[in-house]
């Protein structure tokens, strides 16, 4: 699986650009929500749903499924339309995020939809929570990986480097994190408000594997997966560097993207934008 | 007297923490169903969770002085389906951990049992900062949660055991000094269903925790008096016993709670909550009022914050003066 092949990167770029397209239709319509990382982890979440977990759609509760946590749930979006396109609702169903009674709330909800393996929006907790589905796993004597995102502002949370203490202490080598280092959290640049770097150090130092990668580029992101699942002795985390916003200009790396809806002109705008960038098969 | 009381609960009570329950009771829940598995912080000596790992060290996790992550571990193997007791010090784990018990257990509904040892001001020479007064109040608000204050070692094996085959969230307290047995062996459990430990028809006590010893030493002296008291022992603060309160309103038309927590949002606002929405009746309190403790030994603590029988005794006396000019 390490390289995907040409006929694989064409459905993957497909994938992504239809859930690009859905992240700034939904949060344009919802009128709120975390437009920029979103787009910037669509290649990510095309590559997990569509190739790298192991799951089945049309059993979410299956037992040999890889787990996948959101712990970042801000960019629910993206995670939804993943799990649209690849089958475990209706793709129309997307457009009634965050409305009344729909069962895309605004942060993921595991009573609400299936498919979520728990709720999440309060940043810091995903972690510890795919911390114990592997201890479970390891337990249980079962193969399967927990697959967990992170947000790189969301690690300035101590429960985060509570979680990273325990799964380097337990050695979970069933466990893949990744972490979306776009730089950016609400107020601005991860480095101007509370430095994270260096991050790699960091992680290294609570005894996991680091992996650092593109994460807007397709063979870069499977490349680090494969890796990430085949080091053993100790938890894997990928730190993929994304562009916040990509591949709409406006938004590229600009902090004011992280968690603002696009008004109509500037979803349409979005929108071409993104038509534009893989018809000119980039 | 009750079958429900110990035998001997007047002239030789046997005293022990109701701590010691988890241990017991989760060491022989171990036995017959390996999906129970304990989680601890740190202090499986002082919560007894030793006892449990001494048997089923596989099924034992101490995740470090890391409560929010312990919770949040316990979640994870939660959803793979063990049954994970997690016990800290009341402060740590609902305090500390609030926001994952609010939005990974409880909003989550998932099936996590908080187990705290360490409650309250009995908890003595240490002081304020593991004195948790406000842990039933922080508790028993969350929607899906379930608060259970057991009256002694007896009960809060019974509660540890039955919850074990209810699905979902529970805050169980437990103690760390000796408490007597108040219940005997055969009482039962059910939860939200309270225990009548003595019946009467002037007034009820409604206690929790080791202040039903007091409610019962307090009854025994008013009967002197001839004052007639009803003596609930309410274990379950949620799912509260609507049925039980409503028969002790209709039929003694007053109440005096007590517990070892504040009476803000703890047992006392529970009850009067529910008088005044249902049938209202004078209510006095005794519990915590807006303070903390302090560092002294438990039994000095509680004379000087007035958590004894002759503090129930009083309150019985001004409710019934109140009952009167109702």
């Amino acid at each position: 699986m390490c390289t995907p092949d040409k006929k694989t990167l064409h459905m993957l770029k497909e994938k992504a650009r239809l859930i690009r397209v859905s992240c700034v239709q939904m949060i344009h319509k919802a009128k709120s929500g975390h437009v920029g990382g979103s787009l910037g982890l669509s290649d990510i979440f095309a590559s997990l749903f569509f190739k790298i977990l192991n799951h089945d759609p049309s059993n979410p509760k299956w037992e040999g499924r890889d787990r996948f946590v959101l712990s970042n749930g801000h960019v629910v979006p993206v995670l939804y339309a993943a799990m649209a396109y690849s089958g475990y609702f209706p793709v129309e169903e997307l457009m009634t995020l965050r409305e009344f009674g729909s069962r895309l709330q605004g942060h993921p909800s595991r009573t609400n939809l299936p498919g979520i393996e728990i709720s999440t929006g309060s940043l810091g907790q995903g972690l510890g929570v795919a911390v114990g589905m592997a201890l479970a796993a390891r337990q249980k004597n079962q193969d399967h990986r927990i697959y967990c995102s992170i947000g790189d502002g969301e690690s300035q949370e101590g429960s985060i480097w509570e979680a990273a203490l325990s799964a380097g202490h337990y050695k979970l080598d069933n466990l893949t994190v990744f972490m979306d280092r776009n730089f950016i959290q609400i107020d601005g640049n991860t480095e101007d408000i509370n430095a994270l770097e260096p991050v790699a150090d960091k992680w290294k130092a609570f005894n996991w594997h680091v992996i650092e990668a593109n994460g807007n580029d397709f063979v870069e992101i499977f490349k680090a997966f494969d890796q990430a699942k085949s080091l053993k002795g100790k938890p894997a985390i990928i730190l993929f560097r994304t562009r916040l916003g990509f591949p709409v200009s406006f938004m590229d790396g600009v902090s004011k993207w992280h968690g603002t809806a696009p008004k109509d002109e500037e979803a349409q705008k979005a929108l071409d934008e993104i038509e534009a960038f893989y018809q000119s098969g980039e | 007297m009750s079958r429900y009381l110990d035998k001997e609960i007047f002239t030789a009570p046997k005293s022990k923490p109701t701590r010691d329950a988890f241990g017991l009771a989760t060491a022989a829940m171990g036995e017959k169903d390996d999906r129970v598995v304990v989680f601890t912080a740190d202090v499986s000596g002082s919560v007894r969770a030793d006892w449990f790992a001494a048997k089923f060290p596989e099924r034992f996790y101490n995740m470090g002085i890391s409560e929010q992550n312990m919770v949040a571990a316990a979640v994870g193997m939660s959803l793979e389906g063990f049954i994970p007791y997690v016990s800290t010090f009341g402060v740590f784990l609902t305090g500390r951990c609030y926001d994952q018990v609010r939005m990974l257990v409880s909003y989550s509904k998932t099936n996590v049992k908080l187990v705290a040892t360490h409650t309250g001001i009995t908890v003595g020479e240490d002081g304020v900062s593991h004195q948790m007064i406000e842990d039933v109040s922080l508790m028993h608000v969350i929607p899906n949660m379930r608060v259970i204050v057991p009256c002694d070692t007896r009960e809060a094996i019974r509660a540890l055991t039955a919850i074990k085959d209810i699905d979902g969230p529970f805050y169980v307290r437990l103690g760390r000094q000796n408490t007597p047995l108040v219940t005997s062996e055969e009482a039962p459990f059910e939860l939200g269903k309270a225990l009548m430990l003595q019946d009467g028809d002037d007034v009820t006590v409604i206690a929790n925790g080791i202040l039903v010893y007091e409610a019962l030493l307090a009854a025994r002296n008013l009967a002197e008096e001839n004052i007639s008291v009803r003596v609930l022992n309410m274990h379950t603060v949620k799912p509260l016993d609507h049925d039980a309160l409503l028969s002790a309103a209709h039929e003694t038309g007053a109440f005096v709670t007590a517990e070892e927590h504040l009476c803000a949002g703890g047992l006392g606002s529970v009850v009067a909550n529910w008088s005044c929405t249902h049938f209202p009746v004078p209510v006095e309190m005794i519990g915590m009022k807006d303070q903390y403790g302090q560092s002294g030994p438990a039994d000095q603590l509680l004379d000087h914050y007035h958590l004894r029988s002759p503090d129930i005794v009083n309150a019985v006396r001004n409710v019934l003066k109140r009952k009167k000019t109702v």
